[in-house]
């Protein structure tokens, strides 16, 4: 049987900075490919999760396989992977990269390069990909294709005067784009006869199918009853069935071939034994080596997820553990707070990651949720010698036994016009940045490098940046390595109690503030109740700052009803359902959001 | 064995309404619709004859709205209604709520010929400026002609309303009010503290809600209506209540002790064969409905039957008290009275030691000193009946 012929198969994808339109052009590829009939076309089809949909961004990476006549008359098998778009998911992208010979790289007629533009652009050119530049939001009236050809051609380095000018948006010169791919993008090239060697790009779990694999075959053929093997977990099993991505539907084929992009599905129970980057191998005829580049991904924040009401925490168990067979990434452990009681610490790519797995326990499984301040993974030296890396801030060893301790440093690319890099050089200053180059890219943009630790950028810093540079700032950034620093753990304590959960590790010389703040907060946030209530930052057992909530002194309902009981009942329900939604310390009460709004310290 | 029931009666017309006040009460009203609600109003009245044999009424509280509004022989027509339905007890207590400057001696004696036996005079305070702001349209003055008036005629149970916490007022306005009106000698004294309720004119109204007395004043008036009637004599029975021995409201009491009662009229509410519920808030059905059955009333036989479809018409929110909600009311009820609740009625009516139920809570705050007990009563002290809302709401089970 002969196999799908090479030549006719273009695999790419498209790269761009968050909001350039990456995904309204996948659309308007698919629709015009003719894939989907327009009345089918659900705005944005790649990004299926209804979370990506509303904050438009990617989540999971996705594909799907089009049919492209082309002019020369021949028709070509496109296969576009669509990439995750936030910096959380960098080696996510820099996998779906490894799948594809070509990229499309979407710039934003009116921004021009921004930060990620670079990021993707380097990442794909370190794949070997080839870069085909599209200027997108040439109808936007600040649009000034020209400026970001140049940009393009300075900055960047890669010929750019023949790139389409579209509208993703409004389906403007898409044909274009379509043509320069079949021109543009080469065709794959690996050897058929060769033993089977595919890049796991993403993985799915199905509960009827259980894992699906998405690869790339690069050399060799794979077909229904191919014993295959995962090369770096070790994982081996049957294939049940091969098949091609039509636009949200998996339509199943004879084999994949060499070149060929599709899934696999051979009855794997847990996406752990399919991770991303993995190569899949025929496991009687295996390939030599391994695709390079797979590395496992660990998590670089924590955060404690419990139930608002206790006797949900099966319930969080069950769709965390529903949630991980689609996110290898995601980790939770068991753990127990006194002020909190069951929950898990958890551990995601970045706060995104968080905020997005808390978003759908609460939305897709209906669950309320108390969550704790998010951290990172620190290092203690202990004085034995012992290296504990440390997610829950409960867990550091006494100070005695401590011999000095190490954050997570990132290094930080940032893009911002000249107008604001003091500001944002200031920001980077506050946030424990070192300085290490700027650049100017043109005579109105800078590129600013940093090194800054993670802890300082998970929380709020993307919109300090914002903010500071009134949206002209983007950012970049990649974990760099653990350096020692003067850390302390704050504890608070509520009427002379330490509350667990509200304890973070954090830089000696923020402590103070920090205690400062969280005080006040929690002022706000704890009701008074029938006695005085101290509110203190301690740092082991010297007290930073304090705040007092008041008693109550006078809280009677001397109004009278007549004989309207059920007037008076429903306020003193009120006064009860407000009491339910509390946590219990010690003899006080604290409002479940006391332990969130800690989290927002930093706005004004 | 004999049954007791109260009766309240609802007169829903106003002068002018107070700018603080949410109870149900038109003001514009015209006389023809007064007369036709006192008419329906008897009609309901009337419904009751079949089913009450076996109570007994031991109290009767006519209040509004402004009762005092209607002319005395619509009064002494609802009276006569009352008396020909129900058993009234010899000596049962009948109030009626008045506002000063309606007040006059031929009124009062009409009152006093209908059966009527206590009085409650809306004073609020003894400001004038204060008064006017509330919305209301008496003045001291009018507040002393009343009072004597009532005495004249020979009321010698009197009730003062006064309220603390008003927009503007200072703690010598307040204690002013206070011993002007201990200077009359009143049987029986309320005294209540605003709260702004929502929908009422006080509360889109910056400019009030910007001159409340600040917490430590409000508080302050709190404590001195405490001392000063104490030091008087007037015994603070319940959280706003205070009498002289043996002028304790029975109505009042009624409510607290889980006594039963019918409400008639408009909006009103009943705790009545172990149900709670209120009639048809909408003035307009009310009299529409009572007046159709105006000409059944002939047929002796059925009168069960009308009284059971009229009802059935005009009563709302019928939410049947079951053992939880009855434990939950006798105490969150019973507590706000200072002599609190018994051990061996709770355990009498409910056929469980108090402390099976209640335990946990009772021994936490008898512990912290905001409840107290003796062998047979549980009450809040001082400082639990400062904090009461914190506290009754712990009574609630689940």
């Amino acid at each position: 049987m002969a196999h799908l012929d090479q030549s006719l198969i273009r695999n790419f994808c498209i790269i761009a900075h968050i909001d350039h339109g990456k995904s309204t052009l996948a659309d308007r590829i698919i629709e015009k490919t003719g894939t989907l009939t327009s009345r089918e076309m659900q705005e944005q089809v790649l990004d299926n999760m209804d979370l990506e949909r509303e904050r438009g961004i990617t989540i999971k990476a996705q594909s799907v396989r089009i049919i492209y006549k082309a002019n020369d008359g021949k028709e070509y098998i496109f296969n576009l992977i669509d990439t995750p778009g936030h910096v959380d998911f960098n080696y996510e992208v820099s996998r779906s990269l490894a799948a594809c010979e070509g990229a499309v790289l979407v710039v934003d007629a009116a921004q021009g390069i921004e930060a990620q533009t670079l990021a993707n652009v380097y990442l794909a050119v370190d794949h070997n990909l080839d870069v085909m530049p599209v200027i997108n939001k040439i109808d936007l009236p600040s649009a000034e294709p020209e400026r970001v050809i140049n940009e393009i051609e300075d900055v960047i380095g890669i010929e750019a005067h023949e790139a389409p000018l579209i509208s993703a948006k409004n389906g403007i010169n898409i044909e274009q784009v379509l043509e320069q791919i079949v021109e543009k993008i080469p065709a794959p090239n690996g050897d058929v006869d060769a033993p089977l060697k595919a890049l796991i790009f993403d993985s799915l779990y199905d509960s009827y199918k259980g894992v699906i694999i998405f690869c790339r075959v690069f050399d060799g053929v794979c077909t229904k009853g191919t014993k295959i093997k995962m090369m770096a977990t070790g994982a081996e099993a049957e294939v049940v069935q091969v098949g091609i991505f039509g636009a949200g539907q998996f339509i199943p084929c004879d084999e994949l071939s060499a070149g060929m992009v599709g899934y696999i599905t051979a009855s794997l129970k847990n996406v752990k034994d399919t991770t991303v980057g993995d190569t899949v191998t025929d496991a009687d005829n295996p390939c030599k080596e391994a695709l390079p580049g797979y590395k496992k991904v660990n998590p670089m924040v924590y955060c404690g997820l419990y139930p608002a009401d206790g006797a949900e925490y099966p319930d969080l168990r069950d769709a965390l553990e529903k949630l991980q067979l689609n996110d290898a990434s995601l980790s939770f452990e068991p753990e127990t707070s006194i002020a909190l009681g069951f929950g898990f610490r958890c551990g995601f790519l970045g706060l995104l990651h968080l905020e997005i797995i808390q978003e759908r326990l609460e939305r897709e499984y209906n669950l309320d949720l108390v969550t704790t301040a998010p951290g990172v993974v620190y290092k203690v030296h202990k004085t034995d010698g012992e290296v504990i890396e440390l997610t829950n801030p409960s867990n550091l060893p006494d100070p005695s036994v401590i011999d000095y301790m190490e954050e997570p440093f990132v290094s930080a690319e940032i893009m911002v016009t000249t107008d604001y890099v003091g500001a944002i050089m200031q920001l980077c200053q506050e946030r424990r940045g070192i300085y290490k180059s700027m650049e100017y890219m043109e005579t109105t943009r800078a590129l600013l490098k940093y090194d800054l630790p993670l802890n300082e950028i998970i929380y709020d810093f993307f919109d300090a940046l914002k903010s500071r540079s009134r949206g002209y700032a983007s950012l970049d950034y990649e974990f760099k390595g653990y350096e020692r620093s003067d850390l302390v753990k704050l504890d608070m304590l509520i009427n002379k109690e330490e509350v667990d959960a509200l304890s973070f590790i954090l830089h000696k010389d923020t402590a103070y503030e920090r205690g400062r703040k969280m005080c006040e907060k929690l002022k706000e946030e704890i009701p008074r109740h029938l006695f005085e209530i101290p509110i203190q930052a301690a740092i082991g057992s010297k007290v930073i700052a304090r705040e007092t909530v008041k008693a109550v002194r006078k809280d009677v309902l001397a109004k009278c009803y007549g004989g309207d009981i059920t007037r008076k009942r429903k306020l003193l329900e009120k006064q009860k359902e407000g009491k339910k939604r509390m946590r219990q310390i010690g003899n006080v009460e604290i409002p479940q959001k006391a332990f969130m709004s800690v989290l927002k310290l930093d706005e004004e | 064995m004999k049954r007791y029931v109260s009766l309240y009666v609802h007169i829903p017309f106003c002068a002018v309404k107070c700018k603080y006040c949410d109870f149900l009460s038109f003001d514009g009203e015209s006389y023809q619709t007064m007369l036709r609600y006192v008419d329906a109003l008897c009609q309901e009245i009337k419904l009751y004859a079949p089913i009450v044999d076996e109570y007994t009424v031991r109290s009767v509280f006519i209040g509004g709205g402004t009762p005092s509004i209607l002319d005395e022989s619509l009064i002494t027509n609802i009276m006569a209604f009352i008396k020909q339905t129900f058993k009234l007890e010899k000596d049962a207590e009948v109030t009626i709520e008045a506002n000063p400057g309606t007040l006059r001696h031929q009124k009062l004696t009409g009152y006093k010929l209908a059966g009527i036996n206590r009085i409650s005079i809306g004073l609020q305070s003894a400001d004038d400026e204060m008064i006017k702001r509330l919305g209301r349209l008496h003045n001291y003055d009018q507040f002393v002609a009343s009072f004597k008036a009532a005495r004249r005629a020979g009321f010698n149970n009197i009730n003062i309303d006064i309220m603390s916490g008003l927009p503007g007022q200072t703690i010598h306005s307040y204690v002013d009010t206070l011993s002007k009106v201990l200077d009359y000698e009143p049987e029986h004294i309320s005294a209540y503290s605003l709260s702004i309720e929502e929908g009422t004119p006080f509360a889109s109204d910056e400019s009030v809600l910007n001159d409340l007395p600040p917490e430590m004043v409000d508080r302050r008036m709190y404590e001195v209506t405490k001392k000063l009637l104490a030091a008087k004599g007037y015994d603070r029975y319940e959280f706003s209540n205070y009498a002289r021995p043996g002028y304790e409201c029975i109505h009042n009491m009624v409510y607290w002790t889980g006594g039963e009662y019918i409400g008639l009229g408009l909006g009103a509410s009943s705790y009545f064969q172990g149900k709670r519920f209120n009639n048809t808030r909408n003035i307009r059905y009310y009299i529409d409905t009572l007046e159709e059955i105006a000409d059944k009333f002939v047929d002796n036989d059925n009168r069960e039957i009308l009284y059971n479809d009229t009802t059935k018409m005009i009563r709302e929110n019928i939410t049947p008290i079951y053992i939880d909600s009855r434990m939950e009311e006798f105490m969150f009820l019973g507590l706000r009275m200072t002599c609190g609740v018994s051990r061996s009625d709770f355990e009498e009516r409910f056929k469980k030691d108090i402390f099976e139920v209640y335990g946990p809570v009772l021994n936490k705050y008898i512990g912290e000193g905001f409840m107290e007990m003796t062998d047979d009563r549980i009450y809040l002290t001082d400082r639990g009946i400062d904090v009461s809302n914190v506290i009754l709401s712990d009574f609630l089970l689940n």
